[in-house]
């Protein structure tokens, strides 16, 4: 124990001293316009390339699909063909982990309603599987030819100017408090956790499961690149999206907000670059009709995507902020990213989630739940600060 | 005479919000605006440099202060 704690203060000093100084000779290129444009690029070149090794169609990064597969992958539901511990997700946090130390970003802190932005993680999430994809994978699905990703965008943008409207109105879930060193560091633990997992017990060809891991045999949840590519790829995008603050959510948000385009410029060049590849890859196929992992409800995509934004609006991130947010100390966004975790297992437990045959039996009442608690949320948590 | 927002642990947008707020509602030249995180810190730089403000940001400790001048 003792010995553990001397580690922690080690590194504690170490970061403190040695580190701090290379923090500060390298200037933040990542946060200026060209470094989100390159963030964004990288994003729409990699999500591409690890369909092409293998991740499912127009799905080479979901935030939402990954987060409900890992579910899965732990059997908190039991969807057979959604089941697999997304190394991506993992390689996020401990990506955003690396870059936050090394330039001395890294901020234990939590405390700004917890609970709260569990519930909204829990909605966020329902209200992307009735769509079928986070923002990350809207675009992804748009730079495929995927058009219904134009209605799910568009309820993307509708739910976060509800936001928004709240946020003009003094919404706000308070300021969160600094904690300790350790507790920031819980979430990459965890996801190292899960990493150290799925060598323990690696996937066996044709078997639903190793050890306590659950693996998809079919679906979307048995397309996967490999394990070393996947969490390389991770931890390339963590690490710059980190320095970055790349966000899908706050790229809209900020344009109807303040009228700035900086992160806006980012999505840009994710979808410009993923189409590009996605051409040049032979994954290019345009219409309505039979896409991957995808219906055509178009209303349903629409209303779907817009509990989802209006759920990230209140909590101040897409999710893949969220899980860059968490790497960097961030309690309150790792509790949301388990709000998201929770929720795509009720979404699969309770027949909420949308497949490529339509709405699930209970999606409809669910997203009607959902909108009633963001907007209790929104109406009720106000405070001048 | 400068007014004085403390947006310490609030995240993104509330730091932008609150500034953009002050400037509306304060007559002020100068501002200081106390954050605790580098994406806060960007952001409201990233706002008072749109509104062609002069801004000089000093990091203590884990926090920075913003000094942010409005143009005449």
């Amino acid at each position: 124990m003792a010995a553990i704690i001397n580690f922690i203060a080690f590194t504690e000093s170490l970061i403190n001293g040695y580190l701090k100084e290379i923090g500060f000779m390298v200037k933040n290129f990542f946060s200026t316009r060209k470094g989100i444009i390159t963030v964004g690029a990288v994003i729409g070149i990699l999500a591409p390339l690890l369909q092409k090794l293998g991740n499912p169609g127009n799905m080479g990064i979901c935030v939402a699909c990954f987060g409900r597969d890992i579910a899965g992958g732990l059997g908190l539901h039991r969807a057979d063909v959604v089941q697999y511990l997304r190394p991506e997700i993992i390689g996020f946090v401990l990506g955003s982990l690396a870059a936050a130390l090394i330039f001395k970003d890294y901020r234990a802190r939590t405390g700004s309603a917890p609970f709260v932005r569990f519930i909204l993680g829990v909605f966020a999430m329902i209200g992307a599987l009735v769509f079928l994809g986070c923002p990350w994978r809207a675009l992804l699905r748009l730079s495929g030819g995927d058009w219904n990703a134009i209605l799910g965008l568009a309820g993307l943008i509708c739910g976060i100017w509800i936001g928004t409207l709240f946020l003009k109105n003094g919404y706000n879930l308070g300021r969160t408090q600094k904690t300790h060193f350790s507790a920031g560091l819980l979430m990459p633990l965890v996801m190292a956790g899960f990493l150290i997992l799925m060598l323990i017990y690696p996937q066996v060809a044709q078997e639903p499961k190793s050890g306590v891991l659950f693996y998809s045999v079919k679906g979307p949840g048995a397309s996967h690149a490999p394990l070393f590519i996947a969490i390389g790829s991770g931890l390339i995008i963590g690490f710059i999206a980190q320095r970055s603050r790349f966000c899908t959510m706050g790229a809209f948000r900020d344009l109807i907000l303040f009228k700035q385009v900086h992160l806006l410029s980012g999505v840009i060049a994710l979808i410009a670059a993923a189409l590009v590849m996605n051409l040049i890859l032979g994954q290019f196929h345009m219409g309505f009709e039979k896409q991957p992992v995808a219906h055509n409800l178009h209303i349903w995509n629409f209303i779907g995507m817009a509990l989802a934004g209006l759920a990230f609006a209140l909590a101040g991130g897409c999710p893949g902020r969220q899980i860059f947010l968490s790497g960097e100390g961030d309690g309150d966004a790792a509790v949301f990213v388990f709000g998201m975790i929770t929720g795509s297992a009720f979404a699969h437990n309770f027949g909420l989630a949308s497949s490529p045959a339509g709405l699930g039996p209970h999606g409809m009442a669910a997203v009607a739940a959902g909108f009633a608690a963001c907007l209790f949320i929104g109406f009720t948590m106000r405070k001048t600060i | 005479m400068s007014t004085t927002i403390d947006a310490r642990g609030l995240s993104c947008p509330q730091p932008v919000l609150m500034f953009m707020d002050a400037t509306k509602s304060s007559a002020d030249k100068e501002f200081i605006v106390l954050v605790d995180s580098d994406a806060s810190m960007e952001n409201v730089s990233r706002a008072a440099e749109s509104k062609n403000c002069t801004v000089t940001v000093t990091r203590q400790a884990d926090e920075y202060r913003l000094d942010i001048v409005r143009p005449l």
